[in-house]
């Protein structure tokens, strides 16, 4: 397909440098750019027309457009991790050894076997994916599910990690303006009053947008108002900074692409701003419209505007004979242009009856055929224009005549681009005289006064004469939709309308026939604007067809939602900082080191990571388990309690806070001691639970799970802060304040009487549930002798910054003992083993303490307590309720966790009724054989009988319902 | 080769004492016992040695040398005996670090939602970096960040990477 002809210009290219030619390979062939170049510019220059191939038909396809709405020019850009599918050749700026894959075709784009969807098109049309999940049955499942899936998605999608850097930042601006045109530039000059705070985002790397290409004078007009901006200080303008979307209260999301020519560099390739905006000036621009005609997709077929887009700025000769095609004056500037460059214009043809603007007289001046009233019937080639055979716009499609050319630059008229305005709530009015959507000044979006905090301008606006070329008024515009008027289904079913996921005007009007009136509906059942570009340049056209079809004004079928982002944003950007060691925070004791030194086998809660238990060598989790368990059971471990919360809360109407809080009472507790309390919601459901101890006359420190620490704090100040405000507490969240050290076994004591210290642990001074404060270790330290193991246990809080001491000085002292650090499963396991519940086990949200037999530790005497009306409701004093009983197995076989009891019959669903579940299941190392707790219906009443637990397996385990209590039922070691 | 855009130090050797009391009532005493005055709303005053930084309308955070830890909380406790009030060591609860260098406000500016035209000399910010909650205040010639001493090396490790030479927020 390349030809032997100049494509590179011999003069002009604004934004090129010709001294540095830039090697680069698309599709493994070595070609050579120019520094500036696009991907679709350097292409072109290399004679390389056709691009990719659509989606569907897989046609080829040569770029249409020359910015950020191009749908066709998209390349698998880069290798191994930095390979990206879809990327749009002509924004990304091209650079030294770039690697280009063209999509969508295999073998090779010249010869690509999935062309055949073509031949087969009349087979493919709107709605076929839908229909293929009707009709019939089997065929989705086997035939067309997997086809469909193979050939899913445009491009491929990368399979290595990204190696690139990525950040966030914040901005906040009185006023931004998007868009860096002349529009922008005013509107920012205008606005960078006083001190003002004025943020201008431009998305490519070149001030100015389309002014200085379609305007005399133009770059001039830019470069003073850049001067006069760059001299404010108040004033801040960022290229390459493509804004996204908008969002309500004024915030807005912009992407700067830093390093995106040079990953190399070191710095992070893109950032997301996110920026509070007082207003937005959107100065966004317009798209200009394809114009449909059958085979307007064949590569060559252009918007006028990229054809001297790529004239102007690169010096890029798309074709050697142009024939431009339009419905409006501006179109005209491409014939001169391309005149200008030296190029042949075979002919413009207008489809207006009349044309005699002043650029159209212009034209004709210069001796180029103007042909009114005169449409392109059909574009000749298939992989490159070859002619086009025109007739009467308002006829059938008689052809009546045929002019050969290489390129044809359409322009169908321009569209506002509204997206920005669109995306929080700004409404479109229909502008008859220019047929387009423009923003409605009267229903901008609104700021959190209730007033419009978003103003288009300039062609954003729908004004397009913002440039200021007022000394050629241009013609009217007049709205084409079908090209000719009249034209029959053969030449409607080739007129596409998205080139990307090839939909056609015949499609849209199927569509409309087939009962899709609302064009949300028609967008989904033809895909029509739901390709990478979102239907830039096909929304409006798909919907003038849709009214066409449905005859109704256009105002009457509405476009379909805008939505962010603006061009699409890669997912890395977003995430930014947060991968790697800073995904997510994670939550580390003072003691972490040590375990991560000592063998800790990791558990995350929450945030926190814990050890789940301490790897020996050649130990697997369960044996080290098991050692753990027995060692404390007969020695004497130590387990980091840090993560466990601890609120201090002190006040007057602390005691009566507390007794509201907890089901039990805690104003009644003396100092010096500790007592075990349930808290509960409003709903009666057990939230939390955990051991408080009174600290003075108006002081207790309240202990809650691990998970719960956070969400405790948050609910006290809610409920002091929004319903109790006049009760004079106060509370302090310390949890991190302290490490805390569980000393437990039955040589507890004896370990922590050999370290030095002043606190008296004898059981007399010092029995179960009460604490103390002194010093231990040379430390300062507050001793709580608590236990959730079962044994003798002392819980020691120190300072956090001396955990790791007190820890060492420990395991030091008690080598001799057997001393062993224990984890989170051998703790679960000696607390299972005791019969001691556990939040988020035995309770789920839909717990009540008495389904749990913790009766005792609900206050009878209490007026109220939070929870404490909620269950007294019928369903919670329902004696049916599952509770909390032991569960044995007969044949030694644990029972899974989680597993249900299942009960006689079927329910209404045709499921087994069930009559209880699992809710801990263990194999307990100090009874040697499994055990298992478990919510069952009239379960403490019910002792010795035998349940049946199917398991997932198909099998069934049977087991005898016990005591929950498996060790030490009197609690001998535990008060030791 | 561009430089850091600042440098991350940890501070070590401070004290921290939590105030929670009506401070309308009890300002007085607890200016006389810290021998700071009270900060206004979302404000740190200092003496160059201590800082009494206000956390909340109820709540204020005194920073000290850690050796004149122990005597301030006595101080502050007697001096608000008969008041409800509370007066807490929370000396290890968090991890600090000084942020120095000559872009020091965009380090800031990358994980924080924070207007920095908007912040005052004086500023004391409750605010996040990028996934937890965190303080800041000038100091000297940089800023000083206080967080959770659990995710201390979280919080140092996206710091640091908010100082890659040549990241600069600059227009480019």
């Amino acid at each position: 397909m390349t030809q032997n002809r100049p494509f590179r210009l011999p003069k002009g290219g604004r934004l090129i440098d010709r001294a540095y030619q830039l090697p680069f390979r698309f599709d493994g062939r070595h070609l050579r750019g120019l520094q500036g170049d696009t991907l679709a510019s350097a292409l072109l220059a290399n004679g390389q027309m056709m691009m990719g191939r659509s989606f569907k038909y897989h046609r080829p396809r040569g770029p249409v457009a020359s910015g950020a709405e191009e749908p066709n020019a998209l390349f698998g850009l880069g290798q191994g991790g930095r390979f990206e599918p879809n990327q749009r050749g002509t924004t990304t700026v091209l650079e030294t050894g770039m690697v280009l894959r063209s999509q969508n075709c295999w073998p090779s784009l010249d010869a690509d076997l999935g062309e055949i969807n073509n031949w087969l098109s009349p087979f493919f049309p709107a709605g076929f994916y839908y229909k293929t999940f009707i009709h019939p049955r089997p065929f989705w499942k086997h035939v067309f599910e997997p086809i469909i899936r193979r050939s899913a998605g445009l491009g491929r999608a990368p399979t290595d990690p990204d190696p690139d850097r990525y950040e966030q930042a914040y901005d906040f601006a009185d006023v931004v303006v998007v868009g860096g045109g002349i529009a922008g530039l005013t509107a920012a000059l205008a606005a960078a009053k006083g001190r003002t705070r004025v943020l201008v985002l431009e998305q490519s790397g070149h001030w100015g947008g389309r002014t200085p290409v379609d305007h005399k004078g133009g770059q001039a007009q830019i470069d003073a108002l850049l001067d006069e901006l760059r001299a404010k200080k108040n004033v801040t303008l960022r290229r390459n900074t493509m804004a996204t979307g908008l969002y309500d209260h004024g915030y807005l999301l912009a992407r700067e692409a830093l390093a995106d020519h040079d990953p190399n560099l070191g710095i992070p390739r893109q950032r997301l701003w996110r920026i509070r905006a007082g207003q937005v000036i959107t100065a966004t621009g317009a798209l200009e419209r394809p114009l449909s005609f059958a085979c307007n997709d064949v590569p060559g077929v252009m918007l006028a505007s990229a054809v001297r887009d790529f004239i102007v700025d690169f010096g890029v000769a798309p074709g050697q004979r142009i024939v431009v095609v339009t419905n409006n004056d501006d179109a005209y500037r491409t014939a001169l242009t391309a005149l200008d460059a030296g190029l042949e214009v075979s002919a413009v043809i207008d489809a207006r009856p009349e044309a005699d603007g002043e650029l159209v007289q212009v034209v004709r001046a210069r001796n180029i055929p103007v042909l009114t009233g005169t449409a392109i019937a059909k574009v000749k080639g298939s992989r490159q224009v070859e002619g086009v055979a025109i007739c009467d716009q308002s006829g059938d499609g008689t052809i009546t005549g045929g002019i050969d050319c290489d390129v044809v630059a359409m322009s169908g008229g321009w569209s506002p681009v509204v997206h920005l305005y669109s995306h929080c709530g700004g409404k479109l009015i229909w502008d008859e005289a220019q047929a387009m959507f423009r923003p409605d000044p009267n229903r901008p979006p609104l700021g959190a006064d209730g007033q419009g905090n978003v103003t288009a301008t300039g062609a954003a606006k729908g004004d397009l004469t913002c440039a200021g070329d007022l000394e050629r008024p241009e013609g009217a515009t007049m709205p084409v939709w079908v090209m000719p008027a009249q034209a029959p289904y053969k030449l409607r079913s080739k007129m596409w309308l998205d080139f990307q996921n090839d939909v056609k005007v015949s499609d849209v009007e199927l569509a409309a026939r087939e009962g899709y009136a609302s064009v949300e509906h028609t967008k989904r059942y033809t895909t029509l604007g739901m390709a990478t570009d979102q239907g830039k340049v096909s929304n409006i056209n798909g919907l003038a067809v849709l009214s066409g079809a449905l005859n109704q004004p256009i105002p009457a079928t509405g476009t379909t939602t805008f939505r962010p982002p603006y061009t699409p944003l890669t997912l890395a950007t977003i995430a930014a900082e947060a991968r790697g060691d800073a995904f997510q925070p994670l939550r580390k004791t003072p003691m972490h080191t040590w375990h991560n030194l000592n063998g800790a086998h990791w558990e995350p809660v929450g945030h926190w990571r814990r050890p789940y238990c301490y790897l020996h060598a050649g130990e697997d989790a369960h044996t080290a388990v098991a050692r753990e368990v027995l060692a404390v059971r007969n020695g004497v471990g130590t387990l980091d309690a840090s993560t466990l919360g601890k609120i201090i809360v002190k006040g007057p109407d602390a005691g009566r806070f507390l007794d509201m809080l907890y089901t039990g009472m805690m104003s009644t507790l003396p100092v010096g001691k500790c007592r075990y309390g349930l808290m509960c919601n409003e709903n009666g459901f057990l939230s939390d639970d955990g051991v408080v101890a009174r600290l003075s006359d108006d002081t207790w420190l309240c202990h809650t799970t691990t998970g719960g620490a956070d969400r405790i704090h948050g609910h006290m100040e809610d409920w002091l802060q929004c319903e109790w405000w006049d009760w004079q507490v106060y509370t302090a969240n310390v949890t991190e304040q302290y490490a805390q050290i569980a000393v437990a076994g039955p040589k507890a004591r004896e370990l922590l009487q050999r370290l030095p210290g002043t606190i008296d642990l004898s059981p007399e001074a010092l029995p179960f549930m009460t604490w103390a404060e002194g010093e231990l270790a040379g430390i300062p330290a507050r001793i709580y002798r608590i236990s959730f193991s079962g044994e003798l246990s002392f819980e020691i809080a120190v300072p956090a910054g001396r955990g790791l001491e007190l820890w060492e000085a420990l395991h030091h002292a008690g080598r001799d003992l057997g001393i062993v650090p224990y984890g989170t499963e051998a703790m679960h396991i000696m607390r299972a083993e005791k019969g001691f519940i556990m939040i988020g086990d035995e309770t789920d949200g839909t717990v009540i303490p008495q389904d749990l037999g913790l009766n005792w530790a609900i206050s009878k005497k209490k007026p109220d307590y939070i929870g404490k009306r909620a269950q007294a409701r019928s369903h919670m004093t329902d004696g049916n309720r599952w509770r909390l009983v032991g569960l044995e197995s007969l044949d030694g076989r644990m029972i899974p966790d989680g597993a249900y009891a299942v009960d006689q019959g079927l329910n209404a669903n045709g499921q087994r009724v069930v009559q209880g579940r699992v809710t801990s299941t263990y194999h307990s190392p100090t009874l040697g054989r499994p055990i298992a707790m478990g919510l069952i219906r009239h379960g403490p009443e019910r002792m010795g009988q035998v349940l049946d637990f199917p398991t997932p397996a198909g099998e069934t385990i049977r087991a005898r319902i016990v005591d929950p209590v498996f060790y030490d039922k009197d609690g001998g070691r535990l008060n030791a | 080769m561009p430089e850091a855009l600042a440098t991350i130090a940890p501070v070590a050797g401070l004290g921290m004492i939590t105030i929670r009391a009506n401070l309308s009532r009890a300002g007085d005493a607890i200016a006389e016992a810290s021998g700071l005055p009270i900060p206004e709303a979302t404000r740190i005053t200092t003496d160059g040695s201590r800082s009494l930084g206000w956390m909340s309308p109820d709540e204020l955070l005194l920073l000290l040398p850690a050796a004149e830890t122990a005597e301030a909380l006595t101080a502050l406790t007697n001096a608000l005996a008969g008041e409800h009030a509370l007066v807490a060591d929370v000396s290890d609860l968090r991890a600090v670090f000084d942020v120095t260098g000559p872009k020091v406000q965009q380090v800031l500016q990358k994980l924080s939602p924070t207007d920095f035209a908007a912040f005052p000399k004086d500023g004391l910010r409750r605010t996040r970096a990028a996934q937890v909650a965190v303080a800041f205040w000038r100091q000297g010639k940089g800023f000083r960040v206080i967080g959770m001493r659990s995710t201390g090396d979280y919080l140092r490790l996206i710091l640091e990477n908010a100082t890659i030479p040549g990241s600069d927020l600059e227009p480019r």
